[in-house]
């Protein structure tokens, strides 16, 4: 398996993409291209499998390494383990979603359809960098088609958004550069690569000041609380496949940097701040949640809860145990899915009814029963519903978090369980005023899902259920992964 | 005929140098502030001039630098110029005061 | 021990059901739906028959005891060393009781559905949503993990508030169907955390294992567990109180209950099964599974018994006031499984002492059988009328003979009159509490006599009272498919009381003999009969009695009709509390507080950048000023200061 290739077939689908003419080509040059990321991908999960069940127990699997700029020890290093094979997974699930679901774009379609492959070409090369350098590099490209993306694109106060999101990400990127230049100084031996950095270790003073720079930074990616305005916003002005973007793959950026970048990295700044990030979490968690309950329309709710289920990801990071780290990828997985799925339905009832207001619609599963029942299945799956990934997700970081004894992360936790009631109120809320209830005058004529959405959408519900259903096996791809970050975490005293 | 020595090159260039700041703080055409400062440049260049044939009279970077010099100062020119000239035609005037207007 | 792999097919049966009715049902199975679901349950059923017969009669036994075996478990999420969801299966006996009685009611509602949901758009939906019940419910009883156990019970619940909110246009459904969600959702909080703190003592999650370290008093875990503590409790107890409060939520013990009434908005053969025979007694069933713990921890089993006795008692006084045919039952159903929890109260551990538990277990299956019926029946009622009030009926022993017979038969068995099943487990039932705790006898004496009451009252309202006002002329009693259920229901409800229970379920496997005492079940028979008695003298004929005696205590009488005001006080602490103090203060400061600092940045930047522009005033000789004062200024500075 060659990893060049999760970064070449975005590019090339990107260059072709321009060359293309006739807006009907370009979607369809998009389509496949997303497809054949779909299929790499699987081919990915598929060989890193077979590696590991054949024994191969380096950290890394399919390296390669070109060397870029040699006097500053910067190469273009790639590798993949468990964790990035399941983020890779995620991407391309959602990024063919996301193209199947802006079928009907009309406006710039060349332009558009770039931008989206160009974020993805972005998240892939983040996903398989083990250079701080290059990883640096691929984060940028992820942000800035974002801005374009809703500023262009977009609905609604759409300037104010885009400059907002963009100016906060940057922000974060900007603190991600300071904490990485502090990295590289600060090292006995002057390297960006992640696992040299890695074996010679970082003296504690370096780590004290950089972890919070580099776990702030990628945080606000992750929207950490009180970073998390831009989530709100930037979404709700986004178009559907922006939002899906968005959420699905750019705010899983974040957990995976804090992850593997700055806890990874630096175990005993992990140690140092965790009590400060886990009151962050909880806080994001019970405070976006009931902030979600407010919310009148589709879009600021879904984003809203956003901001309480990725402090489900922070919290599982900095509980420090192998367990809530396993869970907090798993749930950086469920959540990439399940929201981007969430935001194709609301595209999709957006399109229909031509309004996002909770209270403005009812009775829907009477004219669109299939995009009602999808609305049904993710909201279950976000109220952590059995059988669907939320749940998986959720339960895992519970039961690690509770492994420590203490009172303080009990209570965390404790706090943690109690937003899934409010999760379910808010859900139900608006599931029961939008699906259920009588038809509203004027809906008779609306029309189900067409075919585009439909495969999206059950291609997102297949990858909900896949984990909800056996989650066995994203448990030992994550597992040996999170393990070795515990242990380095252990060894640090 | 009494050879100039160092001191009396290094007034004169020091009184163009001022003139020529005079004229760019005080004049309001354009032209004129030009002038100015072809004046300023010049008596850099005579300094430099100066300096080579009196410090170090085997060499030449002094030389180099006022050729360099005088080359850039003509580039300058032009390029002023066409912007005084743009200037005109949108203002009808090279009134310094008239091209604040450009500012932010 | 033969090969059981078999037993998993029982679950999964009606979930292949539930997902080729609910993907393909609305295309291909248009019609046909209903028998595909029955089919499937008859065969799941079949199988849980011979399932319980190979168990009670061939292989469960071990020197006389019923063993608890997992014939088999795969792990299906490890979370660390030992601490894993297996999902497996579980033998013994309970869940193979609760086996027989889930598949049978459930076949009974399949085939009762058959005409009674004939010819709803949605037919093929309803037949999927009973499927994924059955499967779920199926799934809880043989659970061999408490989490395997928390999975299921989340999946009863969605089941639950799918077919609560069946008729998804009635707004009231809708409402219903949120409410029963949320308010067992919050105790499964609960429930949750209780597994969280079982599971850290413990270090496992697997049932046995978990009994047996959290039991076994020199086990480091169990000292662990009851030398903890936390506001005065051990750190055991405060597990099982959690756990409990999961079960009380799902059970709708007080003060949880507010969604069992309301949940009656659902399709009457959904309350039978769900809200009447099985899910809500999931509570019991949970309790019933960690017997053993909960015998460890005096404080828990002393709030299950007030809890079950305070929820019987004040269930039954409001039944008695409901004008609402299906909400009577469903605060029937409400004081029922409290008697059923406090029998687990009173109850001790192993031989004798553990009478409590198998009365509340046969209490559960009497119950079951009996409730399922006058659901039924009340389904059929309300298809001949279309009206849910009991103003609307009366009358009606000539239309429906056999509604009327099998009514009049459950009802017998609810107000505990001999022979019929009821009065065997609740006379056990009373006995339990009798020898352990007499005030909870009292109240619970009270109680039967209320039960007897407030069922009868509600018997001659609908088949006595006024003459018949019948309008509707088609088919009385619907097709046999509703006939043949009532008559099985019936004919379980009239014997099973005789089903020597004891021999079969007991805390400890072993066998506990049936004692019936004559002289104590006087007490309780003559006080159903006064019961019965004045229903009769009440509600035979139509007169102004019951009007008279409401009015004479008006205060009282409305508190009760509006059920002690406990909906409004959780309303008031929702709408009131929860949006307004929490939701709404929280909305304000993320778009106020946080957001505006965000925007005070940007505003902030903005406007120091305009103050400062207006130093690029666009003057060029002022620039040039600054820059050769600047020179100078660092001229001096580098030449004379800065050495």
């Amino acid at each position: 398996m060659n990893l060049l290739l999760l970064i070449l077939i975005p590019l090339f689908t990107a260059i072709a993409v321009l060359l293309m003419r006739n807006p009907q080509h370009i979607k369809w040059v998009a389509l496949t291209g997303a497809t054949t990321q779909f299929i790499t991908a699987l081919w990915l999960l598929l060989a890193y499998q077979n590696e590991r069940a054949a024994g191969n127990h380096f950290q890394m699997l399919f390296e390669q390494r070109y060397n870029l700029f040699t006097s500053w020890h910067i190469s273009f290093h790639l590798g993949v383990d468990g964790i990035s094979t399941a983020m890779i997974l995620l991407t391309a699930f959602v990024v063919i979603a996301g193209v199947l679901v802006s079928w009907k774009m009309t406006k710039m379609t060349k332009e558009f359809y770039f931008l989206l492959i160009l974020l993805s070409l972005g998240a892939y090369g983040f996903f398989i960098s083990l250079d701080l350098f290059i990883l640096f590099f691929f984060l940028e490209i992820a942000v800035i088609p974002k801005y374009l993306l809703i500023g262009i694109w977009g609905s609604g106060n759409k300037e104010y958004s885009a400059n907002k999101l963009a100016l906060m990400l940057m922000g974060g990127s900007a603190l991600v550069l300071v904490g990485l230049l502090g990295l590289y100084f600060n090292s006995p031996e002057r390297t960006f690569d992640l696992i040299r950095l890695s074996e010679i270790g970082i003296s504690t003073e370096t780590q004290k000041i950089c972890f919070p720079l580099l776990f702030i930074g990628f945080g606000v990616f992750t929207a950490l609380f009180p970073f998390h305005t831009w989530v709100p916003d930037g979404h709700s002005s986004a178009p559907t496949a922006g939002s899906m973007f968005l959420a699905g793959i750019s705010m899983k950026l974040g957990g995976y940097g804090c992850l593997r970048v700055a806890t990874y990295l630096m175990p005993a700044g992990a140690k140092e701040y965790a009590n400060i990030i886990i009151v962050l979490s909880s806080i994001a968690i019970l405070y976006g949640a009931f902030t979600t309950l407010m919310q009148k329309d589709l879009k600021y709710m879904n984003a809203y809860s956003s901001v309480s289920h990725c402090g489900f990801v922070l919290l599982g990071i900095s509980m420090l145990t192998k367990t809530s780290m396993t869970g907090a990828v798993m749930q950086m997985i469920s959540h990439g899915l399940m929201t981007a799925l969430f935001f194709a339905v609301i595209g999709m009832i957006y399109e229909r009814t031509h309004t996002r207001q909770i209270n403005e619609m009812s009775g829907l599963l009477k004219v669109m029963p299939f995009i009602s029942t999808i609305f049904f299945i993710v909201g279950f799956c976000s109220l952590g519903l059995p059988g669907l990934s939320g749940f998986v997700a959720e339960m895992t970081i519970f039961m690690g978090s509770w492994e420590h004894p203490d009172a303080f992360h009990r209570i965390a936790t404790i706090v943690a369980c109690l937003s899934i009631v409010v999760t379910a109120v808010y859900i139900l809320r608006a599931i029961g005023k939008t699906a259920m209830g009588p038809l509203k005058e004027g809906y008779a004529n609306l029309t189900d899902a067409s075919w585009n959405e439909k495969l999206a959408a059950v291609i997102l519900v297949a990858g909900i259920i896949a984990i909800g259903c056996a989650p066995f096996w994203l448990n030992n791809l994550v597992g040996p992964d999170t393990q070795l970050i515990m242990q380095k975490i252990l060894l640090t005293q | 005929m009494i050879q100039p020595g160092l001191y009396q090159i290094l007034f004169i260039s020091t009184a163009l140098f001022f003139i020529g700041i005079y004229g760019f703080f005080t004049r309001r055409n354009l032209i004129t502030i030009l002038m100015s400062v072809e004046l300023v440049l010049n008596s850099v260049n005579l300094n430099f001039i100066a300096f080579n044939k009196y410090l170090w009279p085997n060499r030449l970077d002094g030389v180099f630098f006022t050729i360099f010099i005088i080359a850039i100062a003509a580039a300058e020119a032009a390029t002023a110029i066409a912007i005084i000239i743009n200037l005109y035609r949108s203002h009808q005037s090279i009134d310094v005061e008239n091209a604040e207007e450009m500012k932010y | 021990m033969p090969n059981v792999t078999y037993i998993t097919l029982i679950p999964l049966l009606p979930m292949a059901g539930f997902i080729m009715l609910g993907i393909f049902g609305r295309k291909y199975f248009k019609n046909t739906s209903g028998i595909i679901g029955t089919v499937l349950l008859l065969i799941s059923t079949m199988l849980a028959i011979h399932t319980a017969y190979g168990y009670f009669f061939e292989y469960g036994k071990l020197d006389g005891i019923y063993q608890k075996m997992i014939p088999l478990h795969y792990t299906w999420l490890e979370f660390s060393k030992g601490v894993s969801i297996d999902m497996g299966i579980i033998l013994d006996p309970i869940s193979v009781m609760m086996l027989v009685v889930v598949t049978f009611v459930s076949l009974m509602v399949h085939i009762y559905s058959l005409s009674y949901m004939k010819g709803e758009e949605r037919f093929p939906t309803y037949y999927a949503f009973l499927g994924l019940f059955s499967f779920s419910m199926l799934g809880l009883v043989l659970s061999s993990n408490i989490f395997q156990i928390y999975i299921f019970w989340e999946l009863v619940g969605v089941s639950s508030f799918l077919l609560i909110g069946y008729y998804y246009n009635k707004p009231n459904a809708v409402a219903a169907c949120k409410k029963a969600f949320i308010v067992t959702r919050f105790a499964d909080v609960g429930f949750l955390i209780g597994i969280l703190i079982l599971s850290f003592y413990a270090g496992t999650l697997d049932f046995n294992l978990l009994i047996q370290k959290l039991t076994s008093p020199e086990a480091s875990e169990f000292k662990n567990a009851v030398t903890t503590s936390f506001l005065g409790l051990s750190g055991l107890t405060w597990g099982l109180i959690l756990v409990f409060i999961g079960g009380a939520g799902k059970s709708a013990m007080f003060p949880l209950h507010i969604w069992l009434p309301d949940a009656m908005e659902g399709p009457t053969p959904v309350s039978a099964l769900i809200h009447a025979a099985t899910m809500v007694v999931a509570g019991v069933f949970l309790v019933a599974r960690l017997f053993p713990v909960f015998s460890m921890s005096t404080t828990a089993l002393n709030l299950i018994s007030y809890v079950g006795i305070i929820s019987a008692l004040i269930a039954a006084i409001i039944a008695c006031t409901q004008t609402d045919i299906k909400r009577i039952l469903a605060f029937s159903t409400m004081s029922q499984i409290g008697f059923m929890m406090f029998a687990l109260g009173v109850s001790g551990f192993g031989g004798e002492n553990g009478i409590g538990f198998t009365a509340s277990l046969f209490h559960l299956f009497t119950h079951a059988l009996f409730k399922a019926l006058l659901f039924l029946c009340a389904g059929t009622v309300i298809h001949y009328i279309h009206s849910n009030e009991v103003k609307d009926m009366g009358g009606l022993r000539k239309y429906l003979p056999i509604t009327h017979i099998s009514f009049l038969i459950a009802c017998l068995s609810i107000a505990g009159i001999p022979p019929f099943s009821g009065f065997f487990s609740k006379e056990e039932i009373l006995l339990a509490a009798f020898q352990h705790n007499i005030i909870i006898y009292f109240a619970a004496l009270i109680t039967s006599g209320l039960t007897a009451f407030y069922i009868f009252r509600l018997y001659f309202h609908i088949f006595w009272n006024k003459p018949a006002i019948v309008k509707s002329d088609h088919k009385r009693e619907g097709g046999l498919s509703m006939i043949l259920p009532l008559i099985l229901l019936s004919i379980g409800a009239a014997v099973a009381g005789f089903i020597p229970f004891g021999h079969f379920v007991s805390s400890d496997g072993s066998t506990l003999e049936n004692t019936l005492h004559i002289e104590f079940s006087i007490a309780p028979v003559i006080l159903g009969l006064t019961g019965i008695f004045a229903a009769m003298w009440l509600y035979l004929k139509q007169n102004n009695r019951p009007q008279k005696i409401a009015a004479s205590m008006s205060v009282l009488y409305n508190i009760v009709y509006r059920k002690f005001y406990i909906d409004e006080l959780y309303l008031f602490v929702t709408k009131k509390i929860l949006f307004k103090l929490v939701g709404r203060p929280a909305a304000w400061f993320d778009k106020n507080i946080v957001d505006g600092l965000v925007n005070l940045t940007g505003n902030a930047t903005e406007y120091i950048s305009n103050k400062i522009k207006v130093v690029q005033s666009g003057k060029v000789q002022q620039y040039a000023m600054y820059f050769l004062f600047g020179i100078i200024g660092l001229a001096v500075l580098f030449i004379y200061i800065w050495k």
